[in-house]
């Protein structure tokens, strides 16, 4: 037995006009000073006061954010009281809003207490809108929330299936002028969702498809979507469609491994987000190919070769694994992301001081458990080691 | 040997798998409190058991099958029926998935539980490793 979650998705072309149908009276906007500086948040604002409706918008989400910011943000909700919470922008803005949210309406928790095996009882004062500005994260989508306790420098994994959006609306005008490191960080990040969503082990036969129509597309499209960031006509046709697909794909990947599960390369790239911040796709599109050849050289690569072969990658039984990781190395080359952390230029003698904290910290991620391969405590250090040299897995 | 499941014997075998992994031992070495697993009645199994699993740091100091007139007070109780337990022990059911979906049924702390996944990975790979009849 298994459930499969997901909001009301309106897609396409315009589909941020589809919030002057909803019926508000209060919305409070949950969102990065930023956006609002790059006029993304204009636009939503005034669709939504079309219909008379009473707006706040609190803009003091930060990347990686913090158990404070969600803090704050339910004070802004408590004293507003909306009847609609926006969660408007990347991951980090997306989470913030589903915590505020989650908070508001049970204000007997705290963040921590955030999980799946509680009823939470939501949607007795307000429901929740997600809009994504960039496409990777799925957060739109899925009823996870990542949030940085700074005091410990780590992440934690929250969430419970109740607080999944009612409805995410993925227009892909808003992503279409993401700068090049962005379009590149939150393309791989798309990717590795959509790659471990297949390969974890609680896959399903529901979640697949999604996570597989997913990585086709991102392979397909990211090239493009990068070039479509560097020109001086991003508006030409192909560029145009490029972005659509990727906007979507994001999606389609937040929802195959939001109802699965994520891997590895997650459970390393949350501890180098958090101990290097390091931006969340561009570290878990770094762990990948790593994680990808670690588990292929397991005692079942099937789901792994499985994956490889329908996305086209040639190669026998024993050598597709590793033919698949350099396909996912080429095309981080190709949006000129780095692959090694020693490319990144990270001090090598401060990485190795935290290694030990590194490995403890990537076993107590909750995306380990479903890790194709399990890997002991030696070899996920020497993984950590391999992803900062960029040394091709061979253990 | 073969152990009965759910008997004295098994459990005590899961304390000397635990105790004798070096992976348990440091995923669990903050971990304090103790676990019931009460297998209740199915259509295969009659009887109403009590496992009580003791662990500190690292480390489990005692098992036992438990009387249920002289149940141990304990931080943590995962109640389900025989049949739900035996998937568990034979992988064909994550606890975790268990846990999310209602087919194990857990008392406690469970922001605690959250915070140490290797841990619960390695107490149910010391399960699946007793041989069970």
């Amino acid at each position: 037995m298994w459930h499969f979650v997901s909001p009301r998705i309106v897609f396409g072309e315009a589909s941020l006009s589809s919030l002057e149908e909803i019926s508000m009276s209060r919305a409070l906007v949950v969102t990065d000073k930023n956006l609002v500086q790059i006029g993304l948040v204009e636009p939503v604002l005034d669709r939504i006061k079309k219909s008379g409706c009473e707006v706040l918008v609190f803009d003091d989400v930060e990347p990686d954010p913090t158990l404070a910011a969600v803090e704050l943000g339910k004070k802004a909700a408590n004293d507003f009281q909306p009847d609609w919470i926006i969660g408007l922008g990347g991951g980090s803005p997306m989470d913030t809003a589903k915590a505020i949210w989650v908070l508001y309406e049970r204000p007997d928790l705290i963040p921590a207490e955030i999980n799946p095996f509680i009823h939470l009882g939501l949607r007795e004062k307000s429901r929740l809108i997600t809009i994504p500005t960039t496409s990777g994260t799925g957060a739109e989508i899925t009823w996870a929330i990542v949030l940085t306790d700074s005091e410990n420098k780590r992440k934690m994994g929250l969430g419970n299936r109740e607080n999944a959006a009612d409805i995410a609306l993925v227009d892909p005008a808003l992503a279409s002028g993401m700068p090049p490191q962005l379009t590149a960080d939150t393309g791989l990040d798309a990717l590795t969702h959509a790659v471990e969503g297949f390969i974890c082990t609680w896959h399903t036969d529901i979640t697949d498809g999604l996570c597989l129509n997913a990585a086709r597309e991102i392979l397909q499209y990211l090239p493009t979507a990068y070039e479509a960031s560097q020109s001086d006509n991003p508006t030409k046709e192909h560029f145009q469609l490029a972005r659509e697909k990727m906007h979507n794909a994001a999606t389609s990947a937040g929802m195959g491994f939001g109802n699965a599960m994520a891997s590895l390369a997650h459970a390393m790239g949350h501890v180098l987000g958090s101990v290097f911040h390091i931006p969340h796709g561009r570290a878990v599109g770094l762990c990948l190919p790593y994680t990808i050849e670690f588990a292929s050289r397991g005692e079942d690569p099937s789901q792994i070769n499985t994956l490889a072969r329908i996305l086209g990658i040639k190669g026998s039984k024993t050598k597709i694994g590793g033919e698949f990781s350099a396909a996912l190395r080429d095309l981080a080359k190709t949006v000129e992301n780095p692959i090694s952390l020693a490319e990144m230029g990270l001090d090598k003698k401060t990485y190795t001081e935290q290694l030990e904290k590194m490995v403890d910290d990537a076993f107590n991620d909750t995306q380990i458990i479903t890790a194709p391969r399990a890997p002991s405590y030696q070899e996920l250090e020497k993984l950590f080691q391999y992803v900062y040299d960029g040394q091709p897995v061979d253990f | 040997m073969a152990h009965k499941f759910p008997s004295d014997e098994w459990v005590k075998a899961v304390r000397e798998l635990l105790n004798s992994s070096d992976s348990y031992q440091r995923s669990a070495k903050d971990w304090e409190g103790d676990f019931i697993f009460v297998v209740e009645p199915d259509e295969v199994y009659a009887d109403t058991a009590y496992l009580h699993l003791e662990l500190y740091h690292g480390s489990s100091p005692g098992a036992a099958m438990v009387d249920p007139d002289n149940l141990p007070e304990t931080e943590y109780a995962i109640n389900a029926p025989f049949s739900t337990w035996r998937k568990v022990i034979d992988g064909k059911l994550d606890p975790i998935q268990g846990m999310m979906t209602g087919q194990l049924k857990l008392k406690g702390n469970l922001m605690k539980i959250m915070r140490y996944p290797k841990a619960a990975q390695e107490i149910v790979a010391c399960c699946a490793k007793v041989p069970t009849d």
